[in-house]
């Protein structure tokens, strides 16, 4: 099991069936205000990380001594750090570099668990057994314990941890996609294509793949805030990217030192974390439930 | 399976680039004698084929030795023992917090119309999404520095367990949380649920009687991951909480690159996942209320 195996599970089985999730069956389905609000905080978080000048005039690095240690006031929202920087600007500036950091590992991830995922479900019984106990020896360091020897082994720094949390989420997406592969290859349609005489690989490509893989986008979406959490993990760590850069873990980790005299150093990178990773899931069910119901 | 992964790492670890003898010795860059690197190579075996070092870790491992630390000039074995029993203590008490957290919010919010379910849902994605360092943070600046009624560092007193043991729970309850959910909405909705209320149960007993089993079961074959993904969190709560363990002593490890000791922690935790994973579903098979033919397909 993976976090994202349980996101994903949670999400197919509340859909249409729990009167919480699925506001009936009236063809097409209401936007709800919290679908509203997620699709309005990840157009901020683009906006940020594609233009942050346009959210956040002022220079992410200029140094102001005299105002060092300001509690959030009018001029700095979300207050400054040591060298008197101002932490939104700051925050505006490190979603280009969380973000981006979270997408790459969540492509490796999702790119590695394909190929093994279909693999193994594709090439026959001996090669699914044997992928099959790869991905369980791969289980059997849980959590960011994957990552953690990934660093050992290649060293720390933004691009090994981004690697390194691609990796460790892999084998959760393999598991995911190579069941679905399963499910789909044993579904009426696919049968009705073999009695029609198709080839086996005319109807991998054509009726199994595109079946199999629509889902993906679902368990990227979801998967984009974990890998989040875990890349600012080993930031926080020290393992990722270092504390002059903007990203978010490593701001929160510049902040540790001054805890007890500036809340608000790691209060609000680590607050950005969390509403991305609130975003990614919300947004990530709700295409699940459409996709669905469509 | 232990095999497999003492198998994984060791082939893993021999992709490091730069000499182990040199690392011993004060790492890259410290000025070494050829004398001492020998000396270091022939004590540590490094100077045997590669396939000799392999079998000779394999057998080492299977007579319970770790190996030596590279950093701390000890065994790993004794290392890992006296590590270990810290962080088990704050695994399996937030596992047990997590569980009465998520128990309380589902059956508190299920049956109580859609705001209810809502709200819970929403707490529980909130909950999942929590990074236990940034939880830990803002836990210590609220309870220590604000309020000042909880130590921000783990004490050796039961009042220095409760934050680091929150900080883990929280982000887990969420997720048991969610799946409880599901199966408490799906088992709400099957027949036996209709014939215990057709023989007058009172709504209070269907759930508590009848639903909440079932609904424990996914729960409970999620505790093997949960322990894992605990074991996981702890690296970060005792490096934030200063409290020893073996999570702090395999980031310490992995920072000065002491192999034998990021090994040994390794596998150990390993062994621990698998143990558990075979406990969960043992234990699952127990609570499970349907006849036995059926089987619950535990996970792996």
């Amino acid at each position: 099991m993976s976090e994202l195996e349980i996101q994903a599970s949670a999400t197919g089985r509340s859909a249409g069936r729990s009167p919480a999730s699925a506001p009936g069956g009236f063809g097409s389905m209401r936007v709800s205000v919290v679908e509203l609000a997620a699709v309005l905080v990840a157009m901020l978080l683009l906006t940020a990380a594609i233009a942050p000048r346009l959210l956040a005039p002022g220079d992410p690095l200029a140094i102001d001594p005299l105002a060092a240690f300001g509690a959030p006031s009018w001029d700095h929202w979300f207050g400054t750090d040591e060298s008197g920087r101002d932490i939104y600007t700051r925050v505006v500036d490190g979603a280009r570099d969380s973000l981006l950091i979270g997408l790459t590992a969540t492509v490796i991830g999702l790119g590695l668990g394909a190929v093994l995922g279909t693999i193994a479900g594709t090439l026959g019984a001996a090669v699914d057994f044997t992928v099959n106990r790869f991905l369980e020896v791969l289980f059997a360091f849980p959590g960011l314990l994957l990552a953690l020897l990934f660093i050992l082994v290649f060293g720390p720094g933004p691009g090994s941890a981004i690697v390194a949390v691609g990796l460790s989420t892999a084998p959760g997406y393999a598991r995911i996609i190579r069941a679905q592969l399963l499910r789909v290859r044993s579904s009426a349609f696919v049968e009705a294509a073999t009695v029609q005489g198709l080839g086996r690989g005319r109807i991998l490509a054509r009726h199994i793949l595109p079946n199999t893989l629509a889902p993906l986008f679902v368990l990227g979406t979801l998967g984009i805030g974990q890998a989040i959490v875990w890349a600012a993990a080993l930031s926080y760590l020290g393992l990722g990217a270092q504390p002059p850069a903007a990203e978010w873990g490593a701001m929160l980790s510049a902040g540790r030192t001054y805890i007890t005299s500036a809340w608000w150093m790691s209060f609000f990178p680590g607050l950005f974390i969390v509403i991305t990773a609130v975003c990614a899931t919300t947004l990530g069910r709700s295409i699940e439930r459409r996709m669905r119901h469509a | 399976m232990l095999w497999a992964v003492a198998t994984v790492t060791f082939f893993a670890v021999r992709l490091i680039p730069g000499d182990p003898a040199e690392a011993i010795l004060g790492g890259p860059g410290s000025q070494t004698s050829p004398e001492a690197l020998a000396a270091v190579r022939a004590e540590y075996g490094l100077d045997q084929p590669l396939l000799v070092q392999y079998l000779q870790q394999l057998g080492r491992l299977a007579t319970g030795d770790l190996g030596r630390s590279y950093a701390l000039n000890m065994d790993v074995g004794p290392l890992v023992l006296s590590q270990i029993g810290g962080t088990l203590v704050l695994a399996v008490l937030s596992l047990a917090v997590a569980w009465l957290i998520a128990l309380v919010l589902a059956t508190w919010s299920t049956g109580r119309g859609r705001l209810a379910a809502r709200i819970g849902t929403g707490l529980e994605i909130v909950a999942a999404a929590l990074p236990h360092f940034w939880l830990a943070t803002t836990l210590i600046v609220v309870f220590s520095v604000w309020w000042g009624v909880l130590p921000p560092i783990s004490t050796a007193d039961a009042r220095g367990l409760v934050l680091p043991v929150v900080t883990l729970a929280i982000p887990l309850a969420g997720f048991l949380g969610q799946v409880m959910r599901e199966s408490l909405n799906t088992a709400l909705e099957s027949p036996f649920v209709l014939s215990a209320r057709a023989r007058g149960e009172s709504d209070r007993g269907v759930l508590w009687r009848h639903a909440l089993r079932h609904a424990a079961l996914p729960a409970i074959s999620l505790s093997g991951w949960a322990f894992g993904s605990l074991i996981s969190g702890a690296v970060v709560v005792e490096t934030i909480f200063a409290r020893p363990g073996l999570g702090r002593t395999l980031l310490n490890a992995v920072t000065v690159r002491d192999v034998p000791v990021v090994v040994g922690v390794v596998m150990v935790v390993a062994l621990a996942y698998i143990l558990m994973t075979i406990v969960t579903d043992l234990a699952s098979g127990l609570a499970d209320p349907r006849p036995t033919e059926i089987g619950n397909g535990g996970l792996s």
